[in-house]
């Protein structure tokens, strides 16, 4: 792995970035920099260099120590090259309750690689992380902006296998439930109508 | 103001400052609470981290963190109730479990070891997680995290308290680690060494690496400290010298008023040039048929060249040498160079000597090469070349300019004040041809063209005076020739000197009015300003900018000179300067005149002598012939150095007197071995007008010997019946026949350790600010001269394309004699550098550290390029203190007319790949 000597974001996340900073006052920029860090790190294959760093930190006059600090204190920041799908396995307690052995175990067999590795062919990186915040669909693997759910040992398998194909299934719960209602349909509330899921991420 | 809190301590009452916390309160009743992530000092936040200082609050159900939290009436706080000390307790056993061992400790005096003993821990119940490993990549700091305890003061002190942003926290929870940058090896990263974070952590995690051996273990313990200043550059910090066996082994900041505790790398680990081998320890004389030409000595071995003499001959020697040429051709054949690195009373006595036995006024020092034209600017002006306020003022003002100075690199101390200020939001505007670290706390930075300052700042003031800016009560009430200012100004418009000075008229326009609507603007400047054939104009300029916006004479305004040397300030003060008596009195004033021949016993010459470059051409004219060079090294900081040193070989006599055997002492006849700074009691004056006290630490080397008893026996063979004996009997004089030390005296100095002047009393402070109400002109008031521009006296052409400016680097001090003799900074700044905008390396085809040659209508040198994105295409920038790659070869000895001050800043150079060039061949 090479660090990049330089960054520069494009044209169209120039603008993002400007937009971003326009949204606090004035001398008070440097808020603005998770938001410039996640469309480097966008930017960047879902990584970020050192070089991106510095040069938030420049857009933002921030001392480049001030953005290492946020770059490493957040999860969401990768300081090293990923996979192009990062798979994020949830196995906190209620994860692990419902099966994330099984997932992560999945990923493993399918892919050669344990936790925190990277495929040879530069495809897939597998992690543990904490609570994704989906519990009551545990439990979850994150592929890069994507949630699947529901998951066991199979489903990931077929999952992986989906992607190495280039063709995602659409991300929510594998096993085909709305949104967090119970597993066999929605019990209460029938005369609601039923929501739309899924286009809120 | 808000009203004190009253509030119950361990059940007595007791009251609270505004703002006090706990800790504080507690503290002044003598109540002593643990603490190791607070570090009562100035400038460091509290942060209430690590739980050490824990007490109990009646009614509140956790414990709180007394050096954070602050009293509220009423309150009634336990500092030692069984809960509050088993929570102390507790804490320090948590972070002893992953202690080094008492034994293996890196430092077992440190605040850690000193509160675990109070508390009598000496174990921990709780198992040990890894150690880190230790990282020895910096030359001056030993890292070893493994007894880090994440307290972040030093986060605080390289943060907040110098503010230069290299340490951070990486990480979380866990897996936090105290990192230098992206968690490169302290050698390799952003590090200036300043050292404060080592001077605040209290765990010895971080220590100089003087004090711990190769395996971390603690090491060559100081055995005594001697109070002191720094003998480095004119922002004076106090230190402390800690000494073992005679050899200082470490340093450690002081309260001084112009650091606060703080240092820069110099100060804190320059200082083992003192136990150098090439310090002179012996009297030398120049061999018989060696001739002065032959340089090629090794300064460690002098004895190819010199043979070694006793004190008695040697001085006899010298002084015969003296007097032969003063009794053959009169005394305008002999001159004396004195030093701004030695104490006042050295300075003193030298021009001493020179006035009364060598009999004229040939007689200057190294700051014709600093800031000669901001002093004859500042007198004409203002009548007192002295800075009007401190540059701790820079804190109390809404504006800081700083202007053709680089104080992160050359007062580094000093540019803390101004990165703090900028961090409080104060509008901090940096002007300067060359990018510079002050930059990223600017609020604006003017990169304009090198050489136009006058165009620049008749921009400003022509808005300013245009637009009705100008206080007119100020104007009416304490300056002169406005009109004639106002007057000479139309010409220079922001749109017209857009052009020339390379910045647009708009932000001309913007700064003008920035500065002149301050409630308080204050401008600070340096040799970009006054190296130049235009210096004194230059300076002009920024005295009428605050003449007629009033901005100065009040809090956080004035006008602020950095002086460069440590003592260029005192020594100027002293009078080694040819045209000026002790406190900037005129030779020329018969009055004055006959004061000093009263006070001294002598008749003096009447007219003013000649300056450093004049000299040099005065020799090379036959008409001097004689020299005393004392600590300073002309054949290296001169203009056109080989001019210099030509005129030094051609010397019938030449007695130096120094430390190391100098470019300049290779050509002497005598060689006197003298003292260094904390080898001498002597005081200095700083900046900002504080006169300081110099304690001696250690005993001279071999035969060598204090300065102050070298001139006198000289003056004594020359027919001067001086009997001082001590700098104390100097300074008592001194004060005799400057006004200007009214209320300070030695004893009053050996106990406050400064004392800025003017003071009015002995028992008084001095005044900081000056010139409230008026000034000491013969008008009382401040007069404004305008000035035209001038352009350098020698600008690029098709034969010399770049422009070559010269300087200084944070490591190395001036010629490089003192400094490229302390291990730490020779290691850390080895060798010369030619500095190129990347741009411009790329033209030239030259990678980044393959050698370049130099060369300009005077001379050639080779050295290392250096990428340096700060340096604009088109220039080069090359530090003068490197001997074998010697900058002022190159530069252009054509003067400022009024400070005679050479154009260190600007000629015409031409680079060439060298390793094209010997391919070729
Ligand atoms: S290195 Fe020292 S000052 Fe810094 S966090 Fe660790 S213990 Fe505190
Ligand atoms: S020595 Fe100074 S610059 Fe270096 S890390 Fe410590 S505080 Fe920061
Ligand atoms: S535990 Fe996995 S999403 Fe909360
Ligand atoms: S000293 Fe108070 S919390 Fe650290």
């Amino acid at each position: 792995m090479s660090e990049p000597e330089n960054f520069a974001f494009t044209p169209e996340n120039l603008e993002r970035a400007k937009a971003r900073i326009a949204k606090y006052p004035a001398g008070r920029q440097a808020s603005a920099v998770l938001a410039l860090l996640d469309l480097a790190q966008r930017q960047n294959g879902g990584w970020l260099s050192r070089a991106a760093m510095d040069y938030v930190a420049h857009m933002l006059g921030m001392a480049p120590i001030r953005v290492y600090e946020a770059g490493t204190f957040y999860t969401m920041f990768h300081l090293r090259p990923v996979g192009r799908h990062l798979l994020q396995a949830c196995t906190t307690t209620p994860c692990w309750l419902r099966g994330s052995s099984d997932v992560v175990a999945a990923c493993e067999r399918k892919l050669g690689i344990g936790l925190g590795e990277t495929t040879a062919d530069g495809l897939f990186t597998l992690i543990e992380v904490e609570c994704l915040g989906a519990c009551v669909n545990a439990p979850i693997l994150q592929v890069n902006d994507d949630y699947y759910e529901d998951l066991d040992g199979p489903a990931t398998e077929a999952l992986i296998d989906a992607l190495k194909k280039g063709e995602p299934p659409p991300p929510g719960s594998v096993i085909g439930r709305r949104g967090s209602e119970p597993v066999g349909g929605a019990t209460t509330l029938h005369e609601v109508a039923a929501p739309a899921t899924g286009e809120e991420a | 103001m808000t009203d004190p809190i009253r509030f119950f301590l361990d059940g007595a009452e007791v009251e609270a400052r505004p703002g006090e916390t706990i800790w504080q309160v507690a503290n002044r009743q003598g109540i002593e609470i643990p603490h190791l992530c607070w570090l009562p000092k100035p400038g460091y936040r509290a942060d209430g981290n690590c739980r050490a200082c824990m007490v109990e609050i009646e009614g509140e159900r956790v414990l709180a963190a007394s050096c954070i939290r602050k009293p509220s009436a009423g309150m009634r706080v336990k500092t030692a109730s069984e809960r509050a000390r088993f929570s102390r307790q507790m804490v320090f056993e948590l972070l002893l479990a992953d202690q080094p061992r008492r034994d293996a400790a890196h430092d077992p005096g440190s605040r850690f070891w000193q509160w675990a003993d109070r508390l009598d821990l000496s174990e921990s119940r709780f198992p040990r997680h890894g150690a880190p490993a230790p990282d020895r990549s910096h030359p001056a700091i030993a890292v070893h995290l493994d007894a880090c305890i994440e307290c972040t003061l030093c986060v605080r002190a390289c943060r907040e308290v110098q503010v230069n942003d290299v340490i951070g926290m990486k990480g979380r929870g866990y897996h936090e680690k105290i990192v230098f940058d992206f968690d490169d090896p302290m050698g390799r990263s952003t590090c200036v060494a300043c050292g404060e974070c080592v001077q605040a952590c209290p765990t010895g995690a971080l220590m100089p690496a003087s004090l711990v051996d190769v395996n971390g273990l603690y090491a060559h313990a100081p055995d005594r400290e001697v109070d002191s200043v720094c003998p480095y550059c004119g922002v004076g910090c106090q230190l402390t010298y800690k000494i073992r066996e005679d050899r200082i082994v470490a340093v450690a900041g002081r309260e001084g008023p112009s650091n606060q505790g703080r240092l820069c790398v110099k100060g804190r680990y320059g200082f083992d040039y003192v136990h150098h081998p090439d310090r002179l320890t012996e009297p030398l004389i120049r061999k018989e048929g060696v001739a002065k030409g032959n340089v090629a000595i090794d300064p460690g071995n002098p004895y190819t060249h010199f043979r070694k003499a006793s004190w008695e001959e040697a001085l006899d020697a010298a002084a015969a040498g003296l007097k032969r040429i003063r009794d053959a051709k009169g005394p305008k054949a002999l001159a004396g160079f004195g030093s701004a690195k030695g104490s006042n009373e050295e300075a003193y006595l030298f021009q001493k000597l020179v006035r009364t036995g060598f009999g004229s006024n040939n007689v200057d020092h190294c700051t014709r090469l600093c800031h000669a034209s901001s002093v004859a600017a500042l007198m004409e002006g203002i009548g007192s070349g002295a800075v009007t306020a401190p540059f701790t003022a820079a804190m109390e003002a809404e504006v800081i300019i700083v202007i053709g100075a680089r104080p992160t690199q050359n007062h580094p101390v000093a540019a803390t004040f101004f990165k703090e200020a900028a961090k409080q939001g104060k509008t901090l505007i940096v002007m300067d041809p060359r990018g510079q670290a002050l930059a990223r706390h600017a609020t604006l930075m003017l990169r304009f063209k090198p050489g136009r300052d006058v165009a620049l700042l008749n921009a400003l003031l022509y808005t300013i005076i245009k637009e009705g800016l100008f206080d007119k009560q100020y104007v009416a009430a304490h300056t002169q020739d406005f009109e004639k200012l106002a007057e000479h100004i139309r010409d220079y418009p922001p749109e017209k000197m857009a052009a020339i000075c390379g910045i647009d008229a708009e932000t001309l326009r913007h700064v003008a009015r920035t500065y002149a609507r301050a409630r308080a603007a204050i401008i600070f400047w340096g040799m970009g300003i006054s190296q130049h054939v235009h210096g004194t104009d230059n300076a002009r300029c920024l005295i009428a900018l605050a003449l007629i916006t009033g901005q100065i004479g009040r809090r956080g305004t004035g006008l602020h000179p950095l002086r460069g040397q440590n003592n260029v300030q005192g020594a100027s003060d002293a009078g080694l300067i040819p045209m000026l008596y002790p406190d900037y009195q005129s030779v020329e004033d018969p009055g004055v005149r006959q004061k000093f021949e009263a006070l001294w016993g002598k008749s003096l010459d009447p007219k003013r002598g000649l300056t450093v470059v004049e000299i040099m051409d005065a020799v090379h004219r036959g008409e001097i012939t004689g020299m005393v060079i004392m600590g300073e090294n002309p054949a290296m900081s001169d203009p056109d150095v080989a001019h210099a040193r030509a005129a030094l070989a051609q010397l019938e006599h030449l007695v130096v007197q120094d430390i190391f055997l100098t470019e300049t002492a290779k050509y002497a006849d005598v060689v006197l071995p003298a003292s260094a700074w904390p080898e001498k009691d002597g005081t200095v004056s700083n900046t900002n007008r504080q006169v300081q006290m110099g304690r001696a630490a250690l005993p001279l080397p071999g035969n060598a010997r204090q300065d102050l008893w070298i001139i006198e026996e000289i003056a004594r063979r020359i027919g001067l019946p001086w009997s001082y004996g001590h700098p104390r009997a100097v300074f008592a004089e001194m004060k005799e026949a400057m006004p200007s030390l009214n209320g300070i005296t030695w004893e009053r100095l050996l106990r406050e350790s400064s004392v800025t002047y003017p003071c009015d009393s002995e028992t008084s402070a001095g005044h900081e600010i000056v010139f409230a109400d008026g000034f000491p002109t013969p008008s009382g008031r401040g007069r404004l001269v305008p000035a035209a521009i001038v352009p350098p006296a020698e600008e690029p052409d098709g034969e010399y394309p770049f422009v070559l400016t010269t300087g200084r680097q944070l490591e190395h001090w001036h010629t490089g004699a003192i400094t490229r003799r302390a291990q730490v900074l020779d290691e850390i700044e080895p060798e010369a550098t030619a500095s190129f905008a990347p741009s411009e390396l790329r033209r030239l085809g030259v990678a980044a550290g393959e050698r370049v040659r130099v060369s300009t209508r005077r001379g050639a040198i080779e050295l290392k390029a250096r990428a340096d994105s700060g340096v604009a295409p088109g220039m080069v920038f090359i530090p003068f203190c490197y001997a074998e790659a010697a900058a002022n070869l190159l530069t252009n000895p054509q003067l400022d007319p009024f400070g005679k001050i050479p154009e260190y800043k600007y000629c015409a150079a031409r680079v060439e790949p060298v390793a094209a060039k010997a391919a070729a061949e």
